[in-house]
């Protein structure tokens, strides 16, 4: 049978942010796919060339406006390493707070965003209403809904009053009760099984050895979440990861919305045990940093890797970011072939691409 | 840095890697730094049950290093950034953009570094080509 060549994207009603497959088909079936990146490459790693390494934050939370806060979080913790400094452990603790809330806005947008990709446009609209209201608990505890800028070298920018803390409880109540209305339409609805059961199957094996990350490894079986090394106050809360063993589009989705309703759990009990005192630890008078660093966290869309490296001046030699997403377009490579044209969106869409990241 | 560094030659790069995915190890990423004018460090990441592993690999830009995209297909897309950005040549991947996964063919700078330039003796395909026969790569165009 003849091959076509079919070009998806980089502009396509599907994608937010441009990234070309070009998809080899026999008839309507995909047998090849083969990515090109580059479109809107901002090349910030290399602003650390003229940036010192306290306006870095700033740059390193422009990487991506959905996971902002978690983006700094692991470039803070890089450098508090690196320059041995210790974190308050009421920062640690709304550190943990503010990472959470950006993860569940960002799994209510892909889910809106997902729902939208079979069709499903009120499932879309629901999820993104319910998200608003976690943008309002952004503002109104950091002053910015998307790129809050609330982690600093040393702690945090913030801190929130009792009363703040008290109306957060009460809003991710209200949050929880409404996905908990939604679950049903998303976890069992005809359409939403049909468009996604058994489309894009990756398997364990496949998901470890291609190096993907995320709800995409865990939907494939692995219990991997970078929270488990007990970063910032995760290792006193007893986190465990939220896994979904059949490796399709649908199991991804399962993951995404458990660990919805998980981070509001995390939340809560990160807010029960929030110690008193300070929120940040002055370092002023400690040397620039010198030495070497990778540091991980776990962002919505999975591991993000940072490699820092300071020769004690106020710039840095290097500041190299590995994004989840980077991380798991060879995974989508691998499920895509095999396919209909007509899954292409909803497999694609089932990794949470962002290429905000990918293009750092 | 916490975790164990091993240093590793350009000929036993392959054979470590190929060793390590044996026992387990996920490949995370690479990370690449500008030593000075003739030389790149590059750090293979690798991860087991939440624990790093690194390789350590000097490497002078001139000469080219094996890909180990053959043992790990995930390391295609980070060698190709690298070949684009600090202008390395990897041997052996099993998928080559030559150069331009981010940039564009006549592209001649290589972002990532201080001191040098992409050469065309350095690339391969339409570019060099062009660049051989033209001296300029838009030379049609003027």
């Amino acid at each position: 049978m003849r091959k076509t060549v079919i070009p998806f994207g980089p502009q396509h009603p599907v994608l937010p942010e441009p990234i070309h497959l070009k998809l080899t088909v026999e008839d309507e079936r995909i047998i090849e796919a083969i990515p090109n990146l580059g479109y809107v490459h901002r090349g910030l790693e290399r602003l650390a060339d003229i940036r010192d390494f306290h306006q870095m934050i700033q740059v390193v939370e422009r990487v991506c406006g959905i996971c902002s806060v978690i983006h700094a979080l692991c470039y803070c913790q890089g450098i508090e390493e690196i320059m041995g400094v210790e974190v308050p452990p009421r920062a640690r603790y709304l550190r943990v707070m503010w990472s959470e809330l950006h993860r569940i806005q960002s799994h209510l947008l892909w889910l809106g965003l997902f729902a939208d990709s079979f069709g499903f446009e009120s499932l879309f609209m629901q999820f993104w209403r319910v998200r608003e209201k976690i943008m309002d608990i952004s503002e109104a505890t950091t002053g910015n809904r998307v790129i809050v800028s609330v982690n600093v070298i040393g702690g945090v920018r913030r801190n929130p009053d009792p009363e703040q803390i008290r109306w957060v409880l009460a809003q991710i109540d209200w949050v929880e009760a409404e996905l908990q209305r939604l679950e049903d339409t998303m976890l069992e609805d005809y359409t939403v099984k049909k468009r996604t059961v058994g489309k894009g199957v990756l398997t364990r094996q496949q998901a470890y050895e291609l190096g993907a990350v995320g709800p995409v490894l865990r939907g494939s079986g692995v219990a991997q979440d970078a929270r488990q090394t007990g970063y910032a106050a995760y290792g006193e809360l007893h986190f465990e990861p939220v896994v979904e063993t059949d490796g399709d589009c649908y199991a991804r989705n399962k993951v995404r919305f458990r660990e919805t309703l998980a981070s509001i759990d995390l939340i809560r009990r990160a807010i029960h045990r929030l110690p008193d005192g300070e929120v940040r630890t002055k370092i002023k008078g400690i040397k620039p940093p010198q030495g070497e660093t990778v540091n991980r966290v776990e962002q919505p869309r999975g591991e993000l890797l940072y490699y820092l490296k300071g020769s004690g001046q106020k710039t840095l030699d290097r500041v190299r970011i590995r994004t989840p997403t980077f991380a798991n377009i060879p995974p989508l490579l691998v499920m895509l072939p095999g396919h209909f044209l007509s899954d292409v969106p909803v497999v694609t869409l089932s990794i949470d691409p962002c290429i905000s990241c990918t293009e750092r | 840095m916490r975790e164990e560094i091993m240093a590793v030659s350009a000929e036993a790069l392959v054979g470590e890697v190929a060793k390590l995915k044996v026992l387990g190890y996920r490949l995370v990423t690479l990370s690449c730094t500008e030593l000075d004018a003739s030389n790149l460090d590059i750090l293979y990441h690798f991860d087991k049950d939440l624990g790093l592993k690194h390789l350590r690999l000097t490497a002078p830009k001139a000469a080219a290093v094996p890909s180990i995209s053959p043992v790990y297909f995930a390391a295609l897309l980070v060698e190709n950034e690298i070949q684009d950005f600090f202008g390395l040549r990897f041997e052996g991947l099993v998928v080559d953009y030559r150069g331009t996964l981010y940039l564009e063919e006549e592209a001649l700078k290589t972002p990532y570094c201080r001191f040098s330039l992409r050469s065309a003796d350095q690339r391969e395909g339409p570019a060099a080509a062009l660049d051989a026969e033209t001296n300029h790569p838009n030379a049609e165009k003027f």
